[in-house]
């Protein structure tokens, strides 16, 4: 078995990630080819064929062109898996070479159960093996669903030709984040607002709770999307990532892109009226009941 | 100009799921469904899209499913859409991604729409391929994970959200297709007003059949409840209680409340 690990460059670096890839790769014991659009400074130190498109010519994000790489490898290395991180240049990527080799693709898997992939669905309330029935697939795999391996030896790097072409599409820059208002990375005690506080009014009592710990108020998405609280307090992949001793989810789902934002908490505290929300999983004690009614006792009981 | 946007009815995530008698889906008995929150984001943008161009485009909104899936429709018609398009299919759940691209493009192929709007993925689902499927099946340029979105002169100018807060700007020539992330903008509530208006608005049908020819190629082997690990405490009861249970447990596992 072979798999192609389409690993990911931006802004100079090769991420991380990629090493996800290869653990992916190891667990299945299969052999290895990567393909980067990347730079010979920033290739994976891997021990096996590194296949290299020139990121000054192709662009850092410029889909036609990363695609037609990613196609020549698979040409050249007829793998049986191209596998991607889940990430925004993964799931943007993936389908596009999805349809061109016409194979099936497994959206965000999490695990290989008897052989199958696992992925989530219902909001990671329920699982679902998927089986391709094509002879090769396209998979992404969820952040941290497999440990990153360390960087091993420097690879065989092969360079790619692509043809540049955008086909319709230009890749302007990027835009900074914004600067940080609140570091929540280095917060001892986090409490979290999710949707299940209801309205932006009752965002105090989340407020007051978080003060009464001597810690700092977080967010998860719905709750920034709604405007309830500000950016600069969102916990998860498209906010902060955080390591505290104790996190406290008030009515937070646990959405994966949450999860994986706070997994690394020490202690984790979820409060949540639903006794099967995904956050339970990562939950040190499980308080099933109605934030608005609970945080407010808590808060009386703290404050003495 | 013509836009389309593509809609899917997923169940309430806030439901207790459990699998079907054939294990290859959800049961889908007393469950309430709504419109899939990513492709509220899409409809909002396309009704402000056409509103920006004086009510010049032709919206349509197009959804596969059941009879059920019509409510979603309706509800797309009442924000703003201008006509609809309902497939029918009383087995949607059991198609994968690359059969719903397919009846999609099929669809859409000689209509010549401008601009294509998706969810970028769904919520019951989950596999974010749809809508990057359709536009490379139409042969058109797409960008996933709009967080923001302008359009003048032919031209479409989007913001990608990326990891960690950052934001890749991308530019796009027509036709093209962009799929909506979550905080793209504001989804409005349909006024009453507006909600009768959309009742003389026309929604077509057209039988599965006659758009799919593709067999599934990534198809669901099982759906199951995910096992719990356990070893964590679960406090169930009454509010004062569970407080004092809760502050015991943080007093000995944790150096932070003392």
């Amino acid at each position: 078995m072979k798999v192609l690990l389409v690993c990911e460059y931006r802004e100079g670096k090769l991420l991380d990630t990629s090493y996800e890839l290869v653990a992916f790769a190891d667990t299945l014991g299969a052999e290895k080819v990567a393909v980067l659009v990347g730079d010979e400074a920033a290739v994976p130190q891997l021990d096996a064929p590194v296949y290299l498109a020139d990121v000054a010519l192709c662009g850092e994000y410029n889909p036609a062109v990363h695609k037609a790489a990613v196609l020549a490898a698979v040409e050249k290395e007829q793998p049986d898996y191209i596998v991607f991180s889940h990430s925004s240049y993964g799931w943007d990527l993936a389908p596009r070479v999805a349809v061109a080799l016409k194979v099936g693709q497994v959206t965000e898997v999490v695990g290989i159960v008897d052989g199958d992939f696992e992925v989530g669905c219902c909001n990671a309330k329920m699982r679902r093996k998927v089986k391709p029935t094509t002879a090769r697939a396209v998979l992404t795999l969820q952040a941290g669903a497999f440990a990153a391996v360390a960087p091993q030896a420097a690879p065989r790097v092969e360079r790619l030709e692509v043809a540049i072409d955008g086909q319709g599409l230009t890749f302007v820059g990027y835009e900074a984040a914004e600067v940080k208002v609140v570091d929540l990375t280095k917060a001892e005690v986090i409490v979290t607002a999710g949707r299940g506080v209801g309205k932006k009014d009752n965002i105090s009592l989340i407020a007051d709770l978080a003060k009464a710990m001597g810690g700092e108020l977080g967010a998860s998405r719905p709750v920034v999307d709604a405007e309830w609280v500000e950016h600069s307090h969102q916990v998860g992949t498209t906010g902060q990532s955080v390591s505290p001793k104790l996190y406290v989810a008030c009515g937070v789902s646990g959405a994966i892109q949450h999860l994986a934002g706070m997994k690394k908490s020490d202690f984790v505290v979820a409060i949540n009226k639903d006794k099967d929300a995904p956050i339970g999983e990562m939950a040190d004690v499980l308080v099933v009941a109605d934030v608005l009614q609970f945080v407010p006792v808590l808060t009386a009981q703290l404050q003495g | 100009m013509k836009i389309l946007v593509c809609i899917k009815q997923v169940p309430d995530m806030e439901s207790r799921f459990k699998p079907a008698a054939d294990g290859l889906w959800f049961d889908e008995t007393d469950l309430a469904w709504r419109m899939n929150e990513y492709d509220e984001y899409a409809v909002e943008q396309a009704v402000q899209l056409k509103e920006q161009l004086g009510k010049e485009p032709e919206l349509t909104v197009l959804s596969i499913g059941s009879d059920r899936v019509v409510e979603a429709i309706k509800k797309a018609l009442a924000m703003g859409a201008d006509r609809a398009t309902h497939i029918q299919d009383a087995a949607a759940q059991q198609k994968d991604p690359w059969q719903i691209a397919s009846i999609i493009t099929a669809y859409a192929k000689d209509k010549d729409f401008d601009l294509i709007f998706t969810g970028m993925q769904s919520q019951d689902r989950g596999s974010a391929q749809v809508g990057v499927l359709v536009a490379e099946l139409l042969g058109i340029a797409s960008a996933t994970t709009v967080v923001d979105f302008s359009f003048a002169d032919g031209v479409v100018s989007v913001k990608r959200e990326l990891e960690g807060g950052i934001k890749g700007l991308v530019s796009l020539q027509t036709p093209a297709l962009v799929t909506c992330q979550l905080g793209l903008n504001v989804p409005r509530y349909p006024t009453l007003p507006n909600i009768m208006k959309a009742k003389k608005k026309e929604i077509e049908a057209i039988a599965v059949d006659s758009l799919l020819s593709e067999q599934a190629i990534a198809p669901t082997a099982q759906v199951y409840a995910p096992v719990r690990k356990g070893g964590g405490i679960v406090l169930e009861g009454d509010v004062g209680d569970m407080v004092q249970n809760l502050l015991g447990i943080l007093k000995e596992k944790t150096a932070v409340v003392v």
